[in-house]
């Protein structure tokens, strides 16, 4: 049967359990106002940030409690415990271990506890102030489960002696454990380490003294834990350093061996026993054993030593002692960590060394490449981390770069002197990748490539808007052995079954990876995968590229792996074929009949501002910043979770953080040097139901400008819900009231100007911040198009009069009316961009351009329409059916096969 | 002695010979509920009638306010209590998920949170006693749900001053307080602090838990204490792992530790089967109804859950099982039947001497 032990048991965000064969527990002591200068200093200037760093080294060094102290005359404690422990709960290297909370009030130990989720030490409660405070003191310590540290101190005063501190020690023993209910582990006592070698002689016997007490409370109550302030017993010899460790050495190990199971010690300082030379460490053990030591004799004896020892400063600076070790692992320690400082100068002096440069290349770089390739498949690096060792290489390959150019052409000299034919090197598997025709998106692709590039493939990266014929000529030309093909908008995903029907047609027999926002392994499989018999493959996001790319350029593996996976693909494509047949639609015409009712003879519509647009041209960037919904960005760098609380998350939060500092360090440089411009246009005009998914749009003169065409939900809904179109959420035509019809708008922005910028972090090699750019582009235009259409509610249409909600409530789309996109759930018809756009005043009025799958260019912009009705909301279309199909065609005057083209998504 | 009068028959319930919840966790594995929200999503109810006569003109919405159904709708939060218990559920867990004067903030209820409390317990107090009534060889129990807040102590709501807290320990405190005596004035047998996240939370509703029953001296309840682990990582959203989270509220001393929500039964296994080593008290674990699917809904079929659950029955990692997000009383229909079969986990021998 399993049993618990009686053991101390504590906690940060992990636990500390000392066992019986738990080594000696070191509590760090630097985070004490009353014993650190600095980071009392700290505290008092209000520095909180630096005097958090004091917590980490002490971490750093090996403490596995701190100690925090704010005992000091000038400080409001209270106040100043709760937020120095409240900064610490935040940083999970720090909060790992268990907080020992140190004061002589009682309340400020009280604020302490009310601050740490784990399981604390409370240092300390003692019987100075009689019986009564004790036992009150103990239940609040106990309420909040925490282990307490016993002075030895009553009502006479300290206690000084052997006996005086045993006596103490067991009668607060029977009052915890009998009349509070504290378990004996969580009992600690303090039995009071004083100064020795003070010069009074009634000192000389302190160190003894709490050494046999130690003795005497460990064999009375063995569960119980002694603790003491170590650095007290060297008192007398302050400024001297190398002295104090040495005692503070000696000390703990008698007292050690006596039963002493932790002390409040400075972590980073303390001698190693065996190497204190053997003259100090003589005079130690006498001066603490109190041996030898009639008038003082041995006391006189450390005095003397101690002054002919001068006091070795110890200077804490960076650790930059991997500088020291050989250029291989210094070249490593620059890729692991993503340090760009060295790279250049280390690169160069390894090329001196090895007799090709391409030897750096695959020797130690590779070594260093492959480290971080295993701690990223391992989990212990994460993407941005990656992506800035990639930055770190692609520094070192350009300093080789020229010397491997040249080399080549010597050789190829040299051949042509001798007559002999140029050799081919078999290099790196080369992996193509390219975003497919129509489609502008590529920060997706860009992290494959570097993720792929740092995992030792040669990547070919032939950008967006690459059309069918460029990748597969590029493919053979240039021999590589993987096609990777990305795409973010759903056209793209015809593209695909494109690219892969075609691959099959010219006889192409290598392995396809497919990636990108709307991709998925249910696509792939029912759509792509029937296309091409050599291997197609849906690639989750940039980690799991590596081991598909792995997989598939075995030799060994391929067989096998290609074999699961078509096993899986088709039984996806069976669950598909199943699955389709359990959903239920409704005739077209059903469907229609079954639309949102809208009460229009009570809607009092409010008229915009304007009618026609606006463009609004350089809109403040630092106004847009200020509505970025950062999760996303997050995503784009698969760091999943919630923002902000994955910046505080165990595992990612670190990284997380220094991602998002890096972010908006580039954010504000991007708004002071204004590298990007934000442009939009907003329109109004009064527009009408005129047919069931039809709304016409009217100028100024009443006169028909456009006529828009909806898609509507055709499953069938539970009674009462109805199937929705955007067309229901405009007024109808025969009961809309003499002008305004209640009308209706559209909008576009887009953030230009992000070229020049992105080849200057290509030709500086920066794929990192070349990466965060793009994303913060992205970021910029979505919080512009939110910014834009609360600038509308309110102002421009102003349907709403005031409106109060917080960044998150706008991305939880708590507003009133929605501004759905073409090509997005509730009207996934691409092809009504180009009325939008016709609408916005096309190109010259947006700047955006159009792509023939309705991408938008550039790739940082969105646009969509803008309902008012309070009723109007934001749903997905859903599956629609033939008879449906052949309606939209014939509205929208397309063809069968080209509206089947467009709307092959949300076909059954 | 106590005479129920149910459905025109007459029941002597003996209390004195009557099984405490300590006598059945010997026995056997206890059942306690599943999913309230969901149960009150089924009926589709609009602002209306959460609104309910009393309420009518209140100033904000209130629809999605589950707990003030137990006032405005109590027919309804019975039957569901009932349902629960029709299924074999031991032990019911009071409709107060929110019910205390923080989360209610957000209605401006805050000034209800008292009285919603002592209605929930009144509702799954008589639908427990209708069943003692009927099986008194089985009685039911009522455990005083208490649910982590909607602000959290550990946890800075800004990421620019992460010192910042939108809320004290003593306001915490203060508000579960209020909770706990409304629990207990409206007769629960168990407080049941769960769904933890933010383990310091939890230490405040341990820490009021103490000090009312200290203030109004009488014996504590039995405390069950559930936490949440949220990902993979197998930590808490707070960051703590579980030993660490279960060292952390140890000292509460309560008849049972355990986990619910966030995972479903099958991601939950490896760490009730950690717990149930580390823990000198009784185990319990109350999973989702497997993960949510694309659209957020749960989708596992009740035999599903009830199979990985049997598992854990059969290590002998459980003393009480049941369901949380999603979860029906079909699933714990299924749950009940397969873990009859088992002998609950038998408690470890706590060594006091080392």
């Amino acid at each position: 049967m399993n049993t618990i032990k009686p053991y101390l048991r504590l906690s940060g965000l992990e636990p500390l359990i000392v066992r019986p064969e738990t080594n000696f527990i070191n509590v760090g002591e630097r985070t004490n106002v009353t014993g650190s200068k600095m980071f009392a200093r700290l505290i008092r200037e209000d520095k909180f940030e630096e005097a958090l760093a004091v917590a980490r080294q002490q971490v750093e060094n090996g403490a596995q409690v701190i100690d925090v102290n704010m005992d000091d005359a000038l400080l409001d404690g209270v106040q100043a415990m709760t937020r120095f422990l409240n900064l610490v709960q935040s940083e999970p290297d720090i909060a790992r271990i268990p907080i020992m909370i140190d004061s002589s009030k009682f309340e400020i130990i009280e604020a302490g506890l009310k601050c740490v989720q784990g399981k604390c030490i409370v240092n300390s409660i003692s019987m100075k102030e009689g019986e009564e405070k004790f036992i009150e003191q103990a239940f609040v310590c106990k309420s909040f489960g925490a282990s307490v540290i016993v002075m030895a101190f009553d009502e006479a005063g300290q206690a000084d002696t052997k006996e005086r501190k045993v006596d103490i020690c067991k009668r607060a023993y029977k009052i915890l454990t009998e009349q509070v209910g504290y378990a004996p582990q969580d009992i600690i006592f303090d039995p009071n380490i004083f100064a020795i070698a003070t010069g009074i002689e009634e000192h000389n016997n302190y160190a003894v003294d709490f050494i046999e007490a130690t003795r005497e409370i460990k064999k009375w109550m063995p569960l119980t834990k002694v603790s003491g302030g170590v650095s007290n017993v060297s008192f007398s010899f302050r400024g001297n350093e190398h002295v104090r460790e040495a005692i503070h050495s000696v000390f703990l190990f008698h007292a050690i061996h006596a039963g002493m199971d932790m002390g409040i010690v400075n972590a980073g300082q303390l001698a190693v026993y065996d190497e204190i030379e053997p003259t100090l460490k003589a005079i130690c053990e006498d001066v603490i054993l109190n041996r030898n030591n009639d008038n003082n004799e041995t006391t006189e004896k450390m005095i003397a030593f101690a002054e002919t020892i001068k006091a070795k400063g110890k200077v804490i600076v960076k650790d930059e002692s991997w500088r020291k070790e050989s250029v291989e692992s210094r070249l490593s320690h620059s890729l692991v960590n993503g340090i760009t400082d060295y790279i250049e100068a280390d690169t160069e002096e390894a090329r001196l060394k090895y007799p090709i440069p391409l030897d750096v290349i695959e020797g130690p770089l590779m070594d260093g490449m492959n480290i971080v390739g295993d701690l990223f498949g391992s989990g212990k690096m994460f993407l941005p981390q990656v992506v800035k060792s990639a930055r770190v290489m692609k520094k070192a390959v350009a300093v080789l770069t020229p010397f491997i150019e040249q080399e080549k052409e010597d050789r190829k000299n040299a051949h042509l002197a001798a007559g002999t034919v140029n050799e081919e090197a078999a290099g790196a598997a080369k992996i193509l990748l390219a975003t497919v025709k129509g489609d502008v998106h590529d920060i997706g692709k860009n992290i494959v490539g570097v993720v792929l590039g740092c995992n030792g493939y040669d990547i070919i990266d032939l950008g967006v808007m690459v059309p069918t014929d460029k990748i597969l000529e590029t493919a053979i030309r240039e021999k590589v052995d993987i096609i990777g093909l990305s795409g973010l908008i759903t056209p793209s995903l015809d593209e695909m079954v494109h690219v892969a029907h075609e691959m099959k047609r010219r006889g192409i027999t290598l392995p396809l990876m497919i990636g990108g926002a709307t991709t998925s392994r249910m696509h792939t499989a029912v759509k792509i995968a029937p296309q091409y018999d050599e291997g197609v493959v849906h690639v989750l996001d940039a980690s799991r590229s590596v081991t598909v790319a792995g997989s598939l350029l075995s030799k060994d593996q391929k067989p096998a792996f290609l074999k699961n996976i078509k096993a899986e693909y088709d039984k996806l494509v069976t669950d598909f074929g199943n699955k389709k047949s359990a959903k239920q639609y409704l005739r077209f015409e059903e469907a229609q009949k079954n639309g949102a009712v809208i009460d229009w003879a009570n809607y009092k519509p409010v008229t915009p501002a304007f009618t026609g647009t606006k463009v609004l041209e350089n809109y403040p960037l630092a106004e847009i910043a200020e509505y970025i919904d950062w999760q996303p960005f997050f995503i784009a760098w698969e760091m999943h979770g919630k923002f902000p609380a994955l910046l505080t998350d165990p595992v990612i939060g670190v990284e997380a953080t220094k991602l998002y500092n890096d972010a908006k360090k580039l954010l504000q440089q991007i708004i002071d040097e204004a590298w990007l411009t934000a442009k939009g246009v907003v329109g109004f005009w009064e527009m009408a139901r005129t047919a069931p998914d039809t709304v016409t749009v009217y100028d100024e003169k009443g006169l028909e400008i456009n006529k828009l065409e909806f898609l509507r939900q055709q499953i069938k809904k539970v009674t009462g819900q109805p199937n929705l179109s955007l067309a229901d959420f405009i007024a109808p035509k025969d009961a809309a009231q003499n002008p305004p019809l209640g009308g209706g708008g559209a909008f576009s922005v887009t953030i230009q100007g992000i070229e020049p910028h992105i080849k200057k972090f290509e030709a500086n090699h920066d794929d990192y911040d070349k990466i965060i750019l793009q994303a913060l582009a992205d970021r910029l235009a979505e919080a512009f198009a939110e910014l834009l259409h609360k600038k509308t509610r309110i102002e421009y249409w102003g349907y709403v009069s005031e409106e109060h909600l917080s960044n998150e409530q706008l991305v939880r789309e708590e507003y009133l009316g929605i501004r759905p996109a073409p090509g997005y759930p509730a009207c996934p018809d691409h092809t009504e961009k180009y009325k939008l756009f016709e609408l916005l005043g096309g190109e010259e009025a947006t700047g955006i351009q159009l792509t023939e799958s309705l991408a938008m260019y550039p790739a940082s912009s969105v646009c969509g329409w803008y309902f008012a009705h309070p009723d109007s909301k934001y749903f997905g279309v859903g599956k629609i059916e033939l008879d449906q199909l052949h309606d939209y065609a014939k509205r929208k005057g397309m063809s069968i096969e080209e509206a089947t083209r467009w709307l092959r998504p949300i076909l059954e | 002695m106590l005479v129920l009068i149910k459905s025109g028959q007459i029941r002597f319930i003996n209390f004195y010979t009557m099984k405490t919840l300590q006598d059945c966790l010997r026995e056997r594995i206890l059942i306690i509920d599943g999913a309230m929200g969901t149960m009150i999503q089924r009926h589709k109810l609009e602002e209306a009638d959460y609104r309910g006569e009393r309420f009518k003109n209140w100033h904000t919405d209130v629809k999605g306010n589950n707990d003030l159904l137990s006032i405005t709708q109590p027919q309804i939060i019975e039957d569901i209590h009932k349902q629960y218990l029709e299924a074999g559920a031991d032990i019911i867990e009071t409709n107060t998920f929110s019910s205390t004067s923080i989360a209610q903030a957000d209605y401006d209820m805050q000034s209800l949170a008292y009285e919603l409390n002592v209605a929930s317990a009144k509702c799954a107090r008589a639908a427990a006693d209708a069943y003692t009534a009927m099986n008194p060889d089985k009685p039911r129990f009522v455990a005083g749900a208490i649910g982590p807040l909607n602000k959290t102590l550990s946890l800075s709501p800004d990421v620019n001053n992460p010192g910042f807290r939108a809320v004290t320990f003593d306001e915490v405190a203060a508000a579960y307080t209020g909770q706990i005596k409304g629990l207990v004035d409206g007769g629960v047998d168990i407080i049941l602090i769960e769904t933890i996240f933010d383990t310091l939370n939890a230490k405040a509703a341990i820490y009021a838990s103490k000090n009312y029953f200290r203030s109004i001296n009488k014996p504590e309840l039995p405390l069950m204490i559930s936490g949440t682990i949220t990902d993979a990582s197998g930590r808490t959203l707070s960051g703590q792992t579980l030993e660490a989270f279960y060292v952390s509220v140890m000292h509460a001393n309560p008849i049972s530790v355990g986990l619910n929500c966030a995972l479903g039964a099958s991601e939950m296994r490896p760490h009730i089967e950690e717990l149930s080593q580390i823990a000198g008290c009784y185990t319990s674990a109350y999973p989702n109804a497997g993960l949510p699917n694309a659209f957020g809904e749960y989708d596992e079929q009740p035999h599903e859950t009830a199979h990985i659950i049997e598992d854990w029955a059969k290590e002998g990692f459980v003393n009480i099982v049941g369901g949380c997000c999603g979860t029906t009383p079909d699933h714990i229909k299924h749950i009940a039947d397969e873990v009859s079969k088992f002998k609950p986990r038998e408690l470890p021998v706590v060594e006091l001497v080392s």
